[in-house]
């Protein structure tokens, strides 16, 4: 029953307990630590224990993993000081342990403002020993559902993964669609098309134009089976790998670097339908991506 | 920001065996309480931060009834607060006592 | 200093370093070798066309082999914010250009980040703080977001933000609070020659070569008070996971 719970709904520990087995979760630098931000005093802004950023290791199916979740209503789930350093910690120990894969979930509008600038080095570091961690053979796999999405520096964490899920909830971005109708005005991106926004960042899109592996269901079971898949799926980190992602992002910008939008992408997919993509479910939209899918590439 | 801190006596030990939950999120109108069985049995503790200054009779009210109600004796309670109203306060609090206890959320 | 200028300064026995559309690619001479070139000019934003070309760059000198450092030379704005530039997954784009960089680190091609002018954001992370060294030249104005902007999305006005940012380096854009909180390692002197600053800085980062794994910005920002927290908290992190074992 507790499998059908929305991800999306869900808070981070709810994640947590909704994935990993259970029990099995060993929380590091947990709240009882009171490892607070030191920086959000300073605007009157309440902190949370943890930072809004969960560390530790569990067991899904049996298999030792080490997790990090980001609370996505705490600050937007940014990434602050000590919410990055977490993650930065978890990742340097994974690089050290080479035989335990790691599970991010990411919920996250990016950079947290109030401390921009350790936010900004704490996602350069986690890039740093996530990428150090993938060359000694450790998998990191990103999920990806929940309310603040993986934006900004987020979304280049998550490209730096081994493979990522993704639910229709989920979006993935750099610039938020406010931040570009700010900076482009809004015939640019109009950020309150909700159907806009999600044709261009959301899960489907990402889904079908090779920006994320699986698509899961908004659901505990589905975001589990996901990872258990991803997490036995991975290939080696490799130049051959890079030259693999170069030639595939440069075929993406020859195919659809003329789009106007998401459903002329589909359309050159070979989507039969493209409007009608947005308003699928999820059952048939599984099987429209599988289908359209020209090959599966080992290439991120 | 404001700190306010209330000792009680409680009328019996909080059940359960856990050390140690954690509820709720600081988002805004909702709170986390850290709950920790670390003090004597019939004492409890509510720690509270809150950027909402001048509440403070309305914060008192609201952890007598709980200490009233709950009987959390042995916990240590601290909050952080996102802007809460009092109804949400006490159903953290409650849930926070049933986390510690042990029993499934 | 002018990119002419910077180029001549770090290259005195020549440089075939080109710039098109804003991008830079070359090779100069060092004393002992040679060093391959990338970059950003001119403030040019980074879009998925940008971080492409520059990421093919980074693997055509691995491809090459050898072990010449890889010098990144910015002056960038933001990434590109555009709907296309989304549309097509620009997080992967410049994804792909810092896991390029940072691969052809752990390769043997030390890489060094030179700041000359601005740089934002995506941008920011995906060239400058994807370097192993970041070192910058007076004058470079490095930011995640302009204040002006920050204080749209705080919703605090610019004169609070910047009182504020009398007392912490840690959220202001500028070259000062970003060497305090530890990005930015070294900030040269543009009067002497940059030739001899990089080959010093090439030869400190060989001379740590055992430690290549390691990164030491956030002990940098606690050593310079500018992050007062998040090296220890990292080092707990990674030692409860490794005694969890």
């Amino acid at each position: 029953m507790s499998g059908a719970l929305s991800w999306y709904e869900s808070t981070a520990r709810q994640r947590l307990a909704g994935l990993l087995d259970q029990d099995s979760f060993v929380e590091f630098v947990g709240p009882e630590q009171r490892e607070t931000s030191p920086h959000l005093p300073l605007f009157d802004l309440p902190a949370q224990f943890d930072d809004g950023m969960i560390v530790g290791q569990g067991r899904l199916e049996g298999t030792q993993v080490l997790v990090a979740a980001q609370e996505g209503r705490f600050m937007g789930g940014a990434f602050g000081e000590v919410h990055g350093a977490k993650l930065t910690g978890l990742l340097r120990a994974a690089r050290e342990l080479r035989s335990t894969p790691v599970l991010i979930l990411f919920d996250t509008g990016g950079v947290r403002l109030q401390e921009a600038n350790a936010g900004e080095l704490a996602i350069a570091e986690i890039m740093r020993a996530l990428l150090e961690a993938r060359l000694t053979g450790v998998p990191v796999v990103g999920l990806i559902g929940g309310r603040a999405g993986c934006y900004g520096g987020g979304g280049l964490i998550a490209g730096c993964c081994s493979a990522l899920a993704v639910s229709e909830q989920g979006r993935i971005s750099v610039s938020g669609p406010e931040v570009i109708e700010t900076n482009r005005g809004v015939e640019e991106f109009d950020s309150k098309d909700r159907a806009l926004v999600w044709r261009t960042m959301g899960g489907k899109h990402r889904r079908l134009i090779g920006g994320a592996e699986i698509f899961a269901d908004d659901s505990m079971a589905s975001f589990r089976a996901a990872a258990l898949s991803l997490l036995h799926h991975v290939p080696p980190f490799t130049a051959k790998t890079l030259e693999a992602e170069q030639a595939r992002l440069e075929q993406r910008i020859a195919r659809f670097g003329r789009c106007e939008d998401a459903v002329d992408v589909w359309t050159l997919l070979g989507a039969p339908d493209a409007l009608s993509v947005p308003a699928m479910a999820y059952a048939d939209f599984v099987v429209l991506a599988d289908q359209l899918e020209t090959s599966h590439h080992d290439a991120r | 920001m404001e700190q306010l801190n209330y000792h009680h006596t409680a009328r019996s030990r909080a059940k359960g065996s856990r050390q140690q939950a954690i509820v709720g999120v600081v988002a805004s109108g909702d709170l986390e309480v850290l709950v920790e069985r670390t003090l004597p049995d019939g004492e409890c503790e509510v720690d509270i931060r809150t950027s909402v200054t001048g509440f403070g009779d309305v914060w008192r009210a609201v952890v007598a009834d709980f200490v009233q109600l709950r009987s959390p004796g042995g916990l240590k309670l601290s909050v952080n607060d996102g802007g809460a109203r009092p109804d949400m306060v006490s159903l953290r609090l409650a849930q926070a006592v049933r986390a510690v206890a042990g029993d499934r959320p | 200093m002018m990119l002419a200028e910077i180029l001549s300064s770090l290259f005195p026995n020549g440089h075939d370093v080109v710039l098109e559309h804003g991008l830079l690619f070359g090779s100069g001479t060092r004393p002992r070798g040679a060093a391959i070139v990338i970059g950003v000019d001119g403030r040019a934003a980074v879009g998925v066309d940008e971080a492409a070309w520059l990421s093919r760059k980074v693997l055509e000198a691995l491809r090459a082999g050898g072990t010449d450092p890889i010098l990144v030379l910015v002056d960038s704005d933001s990434q590109r914010m555009s709907k296309r530039d989304e549309l097509l997954g620009l997080s992967e784009f410049l994804a792909h250009l810092a896991k390029c960089l940072i691969y052809a680190d752990a390769q043997g091609h030390s890489t060094v980040g030179l700041l000359y002018g601005h740089t934002a954001a995506g941008a920011f992370i995906a060239t400058a703080l994807a370097t192993r060294t970041l070192l910058a030249l007076p004058g470079a104005d490095p930011a995640v977001m302009d204040l002006p902007s920050m204080a749209r999305v705080t919703k605090l006005s610019i004169e609070v933000l910047k009182d504020k940012a009398k007392s912490t380096p840690v959220f202001a854009p500028g070259l000062e609070n970003l060497a305090q909180t530890g990005g930015v390692s070294q900030i040269l002197d543009p009067r002497a020659s940059l030739a001899a600053q990089l080959e010093t800085a090439l030869t400190a980062m060989a001379a740590g070569a055992p430690a290549r794994a390691s990164d030491t910005r956030d002990l940098l920002g606690k050593e310079r008070h500018g992050r007062p927290k998040a090296a220890d908290i990292a080092m707990r992190v990674h030692e409860l996971a490794l005694a969890a074992r």
